[in-house]
């Protein structure tokens, strides 16, 4: 086989038919299940298609309605929230959590994997688990110690069901990203604590000027990653509150799969959808455009 | 707010939990504390390298150690221990609903009383009886067969097909626009999530007729792709090109070069690909819920989903039915714990 080193108008030998040959039953594949997918999505969103039945195109409409829906706006408020509240709460914590477990400390390694635990269980199982504890033990320790807020459960109250999804949310979501942290500040080497050290730089200076902006890109990465997870959350909504109390939990995910498999809203639905896409591909983008420029390199 | 109600939680837990959880760490912390002096030496030696490198340098400082090394050394070793502790007490809240879920999960529902305490004591008998009873409600053994199903043949697609397309794909990226336009296209997937094509996707596995174990199979393959594909085009730049025209000379077929040489060379990212694919494939609930629903098979996390909404108000029988689904990738976490942390690192970071 000849390779010549110009890269731009290169002739196609046998070769390269051969792997674009295999490659195009793959991409077939995936433009099937996921390009064309999301063509049709956009499709029944020019439609009032009820999932079943005929139905006729009706333009823009949904699009426009969509901005005027009372139910999904409180859905992209509520999962905004979550996913800002989310973000912020599991970084920061498994920052600090992330921290401790990169010392010196005894039980190190043992430590590290019991914190692991939760990311590897199903959100559907663990919102169940949780949803006893918010139900019946909360309220009964909010009975023996007699701390008010606690005596209702917080799963009934508009106020605070989405503070407990936060929380089951926050507690599988801190795991990984603890993970992620440590192993990027293992990737900070020991000379660079030991310069630091000489140069009388501890505790927050240490942190903040040398620490943090080497960890940088992991930063950026579980800000990506949790921002992306909350925003689509659905197994513990599921689990926790159906999208209750009086809808101040539905998700968009949750309202797209309540209304628009059983609701009768298939086109309507597909038109959120379309528009949620949109706004992930936004928010990713902003994020890279964002985070990506501030990494700091040794 | 947050914070409040963990505290609270923490010392809820701590209170609850004394008999058994916190025994055992306090064991541990009084074990710290008597270890204190003899350890001293070498966690000194260890903690904090470079101070006690150079004060033990200094022949003056020998006689003062003491009282000397106590200002920086001892300083942030306490600060270890304390932050060892506090890792320690961190613990329970992880514990504590595993705890609270297997107490519940053994004990009769007449066992169960409305305060903090009654719930959380150990069971009077540790019986199976609710267990025996979940398997035959949730129908576990075929729900259990469902996931090791469609986890097992994903994984094994995954690793087989995306492989090869991250192979085709790597080699001839920077060869043919058209290779790196298919890469970009692909990878661009990653920012569709499954909620955006659930319709759709209903309707098409429905028209296909593979409404079923099938087509949840056909839609992991496809979901993961994006994912996987760029792994593997990351990884491909650690094996060298030579490797290929040495079996090119040898005059094997770009087929079997890739099968024998390529393939097994590429094993440490078969298992990021793998412990990845198999956890979001093992732990997920859309898919199946809204694809296999017309037909009677489930999965073991639809199985809770479909047992809740039907028997949900016993609480004894659930607790042992999620004990049940969450077992199964315990063990396999337990057994595979350095496998399954490096694969979830290795798939993020790169």
């Amino acid at each position: 086989m000849e390779k010549s080193k110009k890269k731009a108008r290169e002739p196609w030998s046998q070769n390269d038919k051969i792997f674009l040959g295999i490659l195009i039953p793959v991409l077939l594949l995936f433009f099937c299940f996921n390009t064309l997918p999301l063509i049709k999505g956009f499709y029944y969103g020019l439609t009032n298609f009820r999932g079943y039945g005929s139905y006729d195109f009706v333009g823009l409409r949904n699009f426009i309605d969509l901005f005027s829906d009372v139910r999904v706006g409180k859905s992209y408020l509520f999962t905004f929230k979550y996913a800002i509240v989310m973000t912020i709460l599991v970084n920061l914590i498994s920052l600090i959590l992330a921290l401790g477990l990169n010392r010196n400390i005894k039980g190190k390694n043992a430590l590290r994997g019991i914190y692991f635990v939760p990311n590897i269980l199903g959100g559907l199982v663990v919102g169940y688990i949780f949803s006893f504890v918010f139900t019946y033990i909360l309220p009964a320790v909010g009975d023996m110690t007699g701390i008010g807020f606690l005596q209702n459960s917080m799963l009934a109250s508009t106020k605070t069901a989405w503070i407990a999804i936060v929380i089951v949310g926050a507690w599988q979501g801190i795991a990984m990203n603890t993970i992620i942290y440590i192993s990027g500040l293992q990737t900070v080497p020991e000379e660079v604590y030991e310069a630091c050290m000489l140069d009388g730089a501890s505790g927050w200076k240490k942190f903040s000027k040398i620490t943090f902006p080497l960890i940088m890109p992991f930063f950026t990465i579980n800000l990506v990653l949790c921002m992306k997870n909350a925003l689509m959350v659905f197994d513990q909504i599921m689990s926790l509150t159906k999208g209750g109390p009086s809808q101040s939990t539905e998700s968009i995910s949750y309202l797209i799969y309540k209304n628009g498999m059983d609701g009768g809203q298939f086109g309507f639905q597909s038109a959120n959808a379309f528009v949620f896409f949109i706004v992930i591909v936004v928010i990713s983008f902003l994020q890279m455009k964002f985070l990506g420029g501030k990494e700091e390199q040794l | 707010m947050e914070n409040k109600e963990k505290e609270i939680k923490e010392k809820n837990v701590a209170a609850a939990a004394a008999e058994n959880d916190n025994a055992a760490e306090n064991d541990k912390a009084t074990e710290n504390n008597n270890v204190n002096e003899p350890v001293e030496l070498t966690e000194v030696a260890e903690g904090a390298n470079t101070v006690a490198v150079v004060l033990n340098k200094n022949p003056e400082t020998i006689p003062y150690r003491k009282t000397k090394k106590s200002q920086g050394v001892v300083g942030s070793k306490t600060v270890n221990r304390i932050i060892n502790i506090l890792l320690v007490i961190g613990c329970l809240t992880i514990f504590f609903p595993l705890y609270m879920t297997i107490i519940i999960a053994f004990k009769k529902p007449s066992e169960m009383t409305n305060d903090v305490a009654g719930a959380l004591a150990f069971p009077e008998k540790w019986n199976f009886d609710n267990f025996a009873e979940a398997m035959r409600v949730t129908d576990f053994w075929h729900s259990l067969g469902n996931s090791i199903l469609l986890t097992g043949v994903t994984v094994i697609i995954c690793i087989l097909l995306h492989s090869l397309a991250g192979y085709l794909i790597g080699r001839k990226m920077s060869k043919h626009k058209v290779f790196k336009a298919s890469y970009f296209y692909i990878v661009s997937g990653m920012f569709v999530p499954f909620a955006v094509l659930m319709m759709p996707l209903v309707k098409q596995t429905a028209q296909l007729g593979i409404a079923n174990r099938i087509g949840v199979i056909v839609l992991y393959v496809v979901f993961f792709m994006p994912m996987n594909i760029m792994l593997y085009t990351g990884y491909l730049k650690n094996i060298p090109m030579a490797l290929e025209e040495a079996a090119c000379v040898d005059g094997a077929t770009a087929w079997q070069t890739y099968w024998k040489i390529i393939f097994p060379n590429m094993k440490p990212m078969h298992a990021t690909v793998a412990v990845l694919t198999a956890m979001s494939t093992w732990n997920d609930v859309m898919t199946p819920l809204v694809i296999m629903s017309g037909t009677d098979q489930n999965t073991l996390p639809l199985a809770q989903l479909n047992f809740q909404s039907q028997f949900g108000t016993n609480y004894n029988l659930a607790f042992a039915s999620y004990l049940l689904a969450l077992l199964p990738i315990l063990i396999f976490y337990i057994i595979c714990q350095k496998q399954i942390i490096n694969g979830v690192v290795n798939g993020a970071v790169k």
